[in-house]
């Protein structure tokens, strides 16, 4: 009886102690203001990626040849392109696949990159030899250009985008999940743990995962960011998502011929890449400033 | 630190060694036959026996890479399928007119960097910190291809100041370095901003403005130029950013250099082209990075050689 007590006093103090450490943030996330509201911008982008197609004034695919490149109006808040396809309802419907894609290459990337760091970081030796050798070569070529060259190997599309954000990705989470391996790893409580017979795969998951966490929700914001450049210059670059598709940079790549009579078909999907790319950064910098101010300069 | 520079170009050889083995490799594995579009369409079996043969890609892989290594280091870097052409002719003037490119970004953001960010440093938490530290996050969240067009727009279409494209005069280049600069000009300024604060937190930064020092000289002479080292490092490995975004730039302001000859033979399916394009901006960026650690260690006097 004693011991349920004691194991009940006990889960109710770490639980206790998880909603203070909840609250702190969330006091501290309070008085970063910019982040603050770039994060509820991202909230409101989710959201239109979510119920996108639903939010849709107009079918993003219809072409309506009584309305080519019209300017924005009470119809068509955003104006109309080149086959009079409603720019708003396109941007809406994008949001989802330009995020998706952003997002997945990024998960893509870290879960790759962070089982690498943590295997490199915790056994060392000729795995950590290899798999930091490997990040090198990785890292001799420029991120963009590793990216282009991926999709000119698989072929355009934005499956193989994704790949190819995701690649690119890897070893720069492989790196910094490395570094706070190592540092994890000397720390009493995994010594505790190897001395009470824990197997490497428990220490590596429960102990030095979680002291890992806080870097990589900071690195995996900012990273969104620079996939979602990325993948939108692919897309304009014609390496990315269909002409057709309302995917944000190919919007811009098929608009630009129409830049000097109708330049809000450039203008509009440009700027809400600007805004999404700027608000991640922002979360990115405001998380990191919470969690990981070490890592500031 | 001979010894050094010695030691570290020996290291690289084994990355240069991989990465022209993945690039060869990975070229090979794209799907179609390359012989069939250097022959043309109408080609007979023959005229495809021939090409092939003449092209080499009848041997196996390991034979074609060890001679695809070969012809490397003397400098030949094949031929294009697309005109035939020698692939070292056609870099030629595409070379010079990226690296031209390369360079006017790099010192206008560079230049400017470091203004924003010592401007950002010194007025710390005050209206030119917020204004710098925006206009250096939001130049990190442009996307190059809608600033290259807006500035096309504005200053090409409206005000006629300069050209919407080519390469043509000095003029030419204006704005797409603007482009290709920005983000790394935002970079630069983030780094001077907080390196300067690390600096003027030092025991000499006090003992400067001690001893009565002008605060303008405190931070020209003194902290500025102790905080340059991971500002001038950071340029360096910002370089690989400016090759790749010289894709995106050269394709918007259709400019004739090395990064739209590797979109175009993307397009043409030209492998060779593409496979000597990635190459070379690999080598150049693998070297660079060499070049910065080097100057780096050889300009700060805290690193020892032997460490």
């Amino acid at each position: 009886m004693e011991a349920v007590k004691e194991v009940s006093q006990i889960s109710l103090v770490s639980e206790e102690k998880k909603r203070s450490r909840m609250s702190e943030f969330w006091t501290k996330w309070k008085k970063q203001k910019t982040a603050f509201w770039a994060g509820f911008f991202i909230i409101f982008l989710l959201l239109v990626a979510v119920f996108g197609p639903i939010l849709a004034p107009y079918d993003p695919y219809e072409p309506d040849y009584d309305a080519i490149l019209q300017t924005p109006s009470q119809a068509h808040w955003a104006g109309t392109d080149e086959y009079g396809r409603d720019i708003l309802s396109r941007i809406i419907v994008g949001a989802g696949i330009s995020l998706s894609v952003s997002f997945t290459s990024v998960l893509v990337g870290a879960v790759i990159g962070t089982i690498l760091g943590l295997c490199s970081g915790y056994y060392g030796g000729w795995l950590d030899r290899l798999i930091m050798r490997s990040s090198d070569v990785m890292f001799a070529f420029p991120d963009l250009l590793l990216a282009i060259a991926i999709v000119a190997i698989l072929g355009p599309g934005l499956t193989n985008v994704v790949v190819a954000v995701a690649v690119f990705s890897i070893p720069s989470f492989a790196r910094l999940i490395r570094g706070n391996t190592l540092a994890a790893k000397e720390a009493v409580f995994v010594e505790a743990a190897r001395s009470m017979g824990a197997r490497s795969s428990r220490i590596i998951f429960r102990h030095i995962f979680p002291e890992t966490v806080s870097s990589m929700i900071v690195f995996f914001s900012l990273r969104i960011g620079t996939s979602i450049l990325a993948a939108s210059s692919l897309s304009f670059l014609g390496l990315g998502a269909k002409p057709e598709s309302p995917d944000w940079g190919a919007m811009l790549s098929m608009g630009r011929d129409y830049l000097d009579t109708a330049p809000h078909v450039v203008m509009i999907p440009g700027l809400v890449i600007f805004l999404s790319v700027l608000a991640f950064n922002l979360v990115g910098d405001g998380l990191r400033d919470i969690m990981d101010p070490k890592t500031k300069n | 630190m001979f010894r050094y520079i010695v030691k570290r170009l020996i290291g690289i050889i084994p990355i240069i060694f991989i990465v022209s083995l993945l690039i060869f490799f990975f070229i090979h594995l794209v799907p179609g036959d390359p012989v069939r579009l250097a022959a043309g369409k109408e080609a007979t079996l023959e005229e495809i026996t021939r090409v092939r043969q003449e092209l080499g890609l009848d041997k196996p892989l390991a034979v074609q890479y060890l001679n695809y290594m070969k012809n490397l280091f003397t400098g030949n870097l094949g031929h294009s399928l697309k005109t035939g052409l020698p692939i070292s002719d056609m870099f030629e003037n595409r070379y010079e007119i990226s690296l031209k490119l390369t360079f006017m970004s790099l010192g206008w953001a560079l230049v400017l960097g470091l203004v924003i960010g010592t401007i950002s440093a010194v007025f710390r938490n005050k209206w030119p910190d917020f204004l710098g530290m925006l206009t250096a996050i939001s130049g990190i969240s442009l996307p190059g291809f809608w600033l290259g067009l807006i500035l096309i727009q504005v200053f090409s279409v409206q005000l006629g100041w300069f050209p919407t494209g080519g390469t043509d005069s000095w003029k030419s280049y204006v704005l797409p370095s603007i482009t290709l600069g920005a983000g790394i000009m935002s970079m630069l300024a983030r780094f001077t901003r907080s390196s300067l604060l690390e600096t003027l937190k030092e025991d000499f930064i006090r003992t400067g403005r001690a001893k009565g020092l002008k605060e303008s000289v405190v931070v020209r002479k003194h902290a500025l130029k102790n905080s340059m080292f991971p500002v001038v490092t950071i340029a360096g490995l910002q370089f690989g950013f400016l090759l790749g975004g010289s894709v995106v730039v050269e394709t918007v302001f259709s400019i004739p250099g090395m990064g739209r000859l590797l979109i175009d033979s993307i397009a043409f399916r030209d492998y060779p082209v593409v496979q000597a394009v990635i190459l070379l901006f690999s080598l150049e960026f693998i070297l660079v990075n060499l070049l910065v650690d080097i100057l780096y260690k050889a300009l700060n006097p805290k690193i020892r050689f032997d460490s």
